[in-house]
């Protein structure tokens, strides 16, 4: 029998707040061991939690972007269990009322469209993290009480390839929003799966397995490789599954069972006593809606259809938004947006990439970190965006040729000249003065005898060597089409 | 005798220049070496401390500066936060613990210029109405040391009705409050939820506890709650209302005041005789005083000791989990996580504290919510509709603060069934989130032994409540009677 797998996602990703969900203290990565803590995050006795009005925002902001309801009431809930990392032993989470419920999200998978359903997309606390020493444990704090949106997918996927494409979305959709850096390095990102497989063409569901502890789209992509199969052949070998937890083994590539239903935690979620239910009102949600952004996916296909740009460049400006800003401005006004393009993304981003590789290997050997690191990005070009336009249109309207145009763009990265004054110094602008062409064609098919008869016996490819001879005399002024036809009809005469 | 002064009375004199607020500091140390060690309100205290906040109150006092509180001695309970001060809410597994900041009620006092001193005794993490569950020994009444002072703010209650502080602090969950003041015989205020910041009150039931002050005398209790109220940004469930001047709505009048007499409170069983007669006679004052009182009906009544046991415990059992050991408080250590958690939490917790700890576990659990916590989370929005209903008539309700007077100790300790119907006036109020204050009514003849009349107001009726207490209290003269202390 044909088994196919039933795939849903929760993804839990840190929100890019300023502080901490309840408190003051700082919402950032990387500092020493609990000392971004007080006592609301440290569970002390008697303190009290009070919501972070940003957060609040970004989980409704994130909701109108998976383009889900908002309810008129969410409210908060404890979920309780004992564990040393959760400073309360229990953790402040949304149960049966979150921010935002009934969404979608919409993204390309094998060269056609996919949508999967979003459940809900609820707000709650990270909790801290458990070091294991030699002879003893710690914890550290710091990470307690960051808000963090747990993102539940309906059971719509159905394969490895599936999910990592639907995770990686999303995550452009998080990132677009400014709802999270997403960095994956610092943990920002983590996924739980529930998988069950059936029957193919089946209706019914089987047993649940949910599978924790990846911490990155390519682990979860592994782990279901590795799940999948598994499920199928204990079903095909007359086994039966039951619903269990099992956690990903990243170092070996197996998923291995840590707890069965019957030893399920109760929870005992009850609704949470120290914080107001909480109901947006109609200027509080149209602040949040004001910061809604355009989605990666419309942004790709607007690129398309705006610019008629192939989907390879859509695809690169959807993924580095700054290019893509910078592309749109210096589009502006182009005759031909898609040579602005290949411009943008062949050589200034090439250069841009060049260069900031000198600047860190610069600043390595000065003994610099990596964060305090400075690099020349879009924003330190030293000629604005619409110089590129004007290059572009020389070369266009046939001032410039192709090679020289380089040139053009090598000095103006460097100085921020204008492209015409840079052509005007350098006389860079392009021959098409038909009586100088003709005679260093001549001078070309004269020094170039064996080429010459290569083309005239049908090896028209030998054209180019002439040709590229004809450039070299120029200094890359000739007009290159100009030459071609001069040399074709000078070879067949 | 500084220390038999009232707020108003201190701070007169200090602002006449007559006395220091050293010197009432001082008087008030001296009674706590005097009688504590027979009746043992405080857990700890701090005298350099204590000390050094008076010197700073009378610095400012001559300076100019004037306030109501401005160095009267004011006693916490030892569940409210003070820095560097003692916070073991009279539990083993907080013994040690030292708070790292303030309750925000404690910076309030500590800006009004008042010296908090000392950690008063309590039934641990409030639960319980004797201080018999204290993890350090039982408080004594004053009236009678064989006899319980009513708990859990026992030590509260012990310290003003025995002058060893001036006022003090206390919280209200089920009548915390309100029972010890009926049964030390001084004066207790339950404000409205909502009204004061739990901030640094350490959680019992977070949905229904309020602190609230303890006072000799009704004015008194006035000028502590004004001191206290009001909107804190570190509490969500504080509520933006403005705190009017409470000694303001002291007008000695009562005329057109409608008084409701809940005919469940009077028919209950269990009610002493006398304790009725008391009650009786109160509202026959009141009436002559210009209140008319009506009889009413709080149909719930009978399902309040249910629903309030259901809802606190359940709360508790999430607020408590956080005592495990791994941060903070006493730790035993275990060879894994979980059997610190047992070996801790077994060792640090007493009997009651347990029992509500796995009560309230068992009312969430998964196929019992629903049957518990939830239907009670029903019969308390009941309860307070029928508190709100009877509002549209009346404007305070008048009751016993309890059924009985103070009991002897170890009479109800193995009994808890029995130790939580001593609350049965009390609780309701704490599930509708309305105020409630209790002062003194009258005596038992034999021992002589303090009675409380509660009286209920809507939410946010704190001032309706001081006038009536306040003109009743001018025109009887309970509140003068002082318990023998040698």
């Amino acid at each position: 029998m044909e088994y196919e797998a039933v795939i849903g996602l929760e993804t839990h990703v840190q929100l890019k707040t300023q502080s901490k969900m309840w408190c003051g203290c700082a919402n950032t990565f990387g500092s020493p061991p609990n000392t971004n803590v007080c006592p609301v995050c440290l569970g002390m006795p008697g303190v009290l939690p009070v919501a972070n009005e940003e957060a609040l925002r970004l989980t409704v902001l994130t909701g109108l972007l998976l383009n889900c309801e908002i309810p008129a009431r969410a409210k908060f809930d404890r979920k309780n269990y004992f564990y040393p990392d959760v400073a309360k032993n229990y953790q402040i989470t949304q149960y049966d009322q979150p921010s935002t419920r009934g969404g979608h999200v919409d993204f390309e998978f094998q060269g056609g469209m996919a949508r999967v359903r979003i459940t809900r997309a609820h707000l709650e606390e990270d909790v801290g993290k458990n070091n294991h020493f030699d002879r003893n444990s710690g914890v550290d704090f710091n990470r307690a009480g960051v808000p963090l949106l747990e993102i539940v997918s309906e059971p719509d996927l159905t394969s490895a390839d599936m999910a990592y494409e639907y995770l990686n979305a999303l995550k452009d959709i998080l990132v677009y929003g400014g709802i999270s850096d997403c960095d994956m390095e610092k943990g920002m990102v983590r996924c739980d799966v529930n998988v069950s497989v059936r029957p193919k063409g089946g209706t019914g569901l089987g047993a649940k397995i949910e599978i924790k502890n990846m911490n990155s789209f390519s682990g979860v992509r592994r782990a279901l490789t590795y799940e999948i199969p598994r499920q199928i052949e204990v079903l095909q070998g007359g086994g039966t599954l039951i619903q269990s937890t099992r956690r990903w083994d990243d170092a070996g590539g197996i998923t291995e069972e840590m707890r069965t239903k019957e030893h399920a935690h109760d929870y005992r979620y009850f609704p949470e006593p120290d914080l107001m239910p909480f109901e947006p009102t109609p200027e509080w949600l149209a602040a949040v809606k004001s910061r809604m952004v355009e989605l990666p996916l419309a942004r790709k296909q607007r690129f398309m259809k705006t610019y008629e740009l192939p989907a390879g460049d859509a695809e690169v400006f959807k993924n580095d938004v700054p290019l893509g800003h910078y592309f749109e401005t210096a589009a502006q006004g182009a005759a031909n947006p898609k040579a602005v393009a290949n411009w943008v993304i062949n050589n200034l981003r090439a250069r841009l990439a060049e260069t900031q590789a000198r600047e860190i290997a610069e600043q390595e050997s000065l003994g610099l970190e990596r964060s305090d690191m400075t690099f020349t990005g879009l924003s330190d070009l030293k000629f604005p965006p619409q110089a590129l336009r004007d290059l572009v249109g020389l070369v266009e309207n046939q001032t410039l040729s192709s090679s020289a145009a380089q040139q053009v763009f090598v000095e103006m990265f460097e100085t921020g000249k204008a492209p015409a004054d840079i052509v005007q110094e350098k006389g860079l602008a392009q021959v098409s003065d038909t009586g100088a062409l003709e005679a260093l064609c001549d001078e070309a098919i004269a020094a170039n005898p064996g080429p010459a008869a290569d083309y005239r016996s049908g090896k028209l490819a030998a054209l180019n060597r002439i040709k590229g001879h004809v450039m070299k005399l120029s200094q890359g002024k000739a007009n290159p089409g100009l030459v071609g036809e001069i040399l074709e009809r000078k070879l067949r005469a | 005798m500084l220390n038999t002064l009232t707020i108003s009375e201190t701070t007169a004199r200090l602002q006449r220049r007559e006395i220091s607020a050293r010197e009432v500091l001082a008087a008030c140390l001296d009674q706590v070496r005097r009688v504590d060690s027979k009746l043992h309100a405080f857990l700890a205290l701090d005298e350099p401390d204590a000390l050094a906040q008076a010197e700073a109150a009378d610095k400012r006092i001559a300076a100019g500066e004037q306030g109501p509180l401005l160095g009267v001695p004011i006693a916490l309970k030892d569940v409210i936060a003070v820095r560097h001060q003692r916070l073991s809410c009279g539990s083993r597994i907080l013994e040690n613990f030292v708070s790292p900041y303030d309750a925000t009620v404690t910076g309030k006092l500590r800006a009004a210029g008042a010296v908090i001193f000392g950690r008063l005794n309590m039934d641990e993490f409030a639960m319980g109405s004797s201080t018999e569950n204290s993890a350090f020994g039982p408080s004594r009444n004053p009236w009678d040391r064989e006899r319980i002072p009513g708990g859990s703010s026992g030590g509260s209650a012990v310290a003003v009705a025995a002058d060893q502080c001036i006022a003090a602090l206390g919280s209200d969950t089920g009548g915390s409050i309100r029972q010890p003041a009926a049964l030390c015989g001084c004066v207790g205020l339950k404000p409205t939820y909502g009204r004061v910041s739990r901030y640094g009150l350490v959680a019992y039931a977070s949905s229904l506890d309020q602190i609230g002050p303890f006072a000799k005398r009704v004015r008194d209790a006035a000028v502590l709650l004004g001191a206290i109220s009001g909107y804190d940004p570190k509490d969500s469930t504080s509520v933006a209302q403005p705190v009017p001047d409470y000694s303001a709505a002291l007008t000695g009048s009562l005329r057109g005041l409608r008084l409701g007499l809940p005919r469940e409170y009077f028919a209950a069983g269990g009610l002493d005789p006398q304790v009725k007669a008391a009650v009786d006679a109160a509202v026959d004052k009141l009436r002559e005083l210009g209140a008319e009182p009506v009889e009413i009906s709080l149909p719930h009544t009978d399902y309040a000791v249910a629903t309030y046991y259901i809802i606190a415990t359940a709360e508790a059992s999430a607020n408590l989990a956080r005592f495990d050991g791994v941060r903070y408080g006493l730790r035993v250590d275990g060879k894994d996580p979980i059997e610190l958690y047992g070996n801790t939490r077994g060792q640090g917790f007493g009997d009651e504290v347990k029992r509500r700890i796995i009560l309230g576990t068992y009312v969430l659990s998964s196929g019992y919510y629903d049957a518990y916590y939830l239907r009670a989370q029903k019969v308390r929005t009941l309860i307070r509709r029928d508190f709100l209903k009877a509002f549209e008539t009346v404007d305070a309700i008048v009751t016993p603060a309890t059924p009985t007077v103070a009991f002897r100790l170890g009479e109800k300790s193995q009994d808890p069934l029995q130790m939580y119907l001593s609350d049965i006036f009390t609780l309701s109020c704490n599930l509708a989130g309305i105020c409630g204050l209790s002062l003194p009514c009258g005596f038992t003849r034999s021992p002589k032994l303090p009675i409380g009349l509660q009286l209920l107001g809507r939410p946010f009726g704190e001032e309706t409540l001081l006038r009536v207490a306040h003109t009743y209290e001018q025109a009887t003269g309970w509140h003068v009677q002082k318990p023998a202390l040698d």
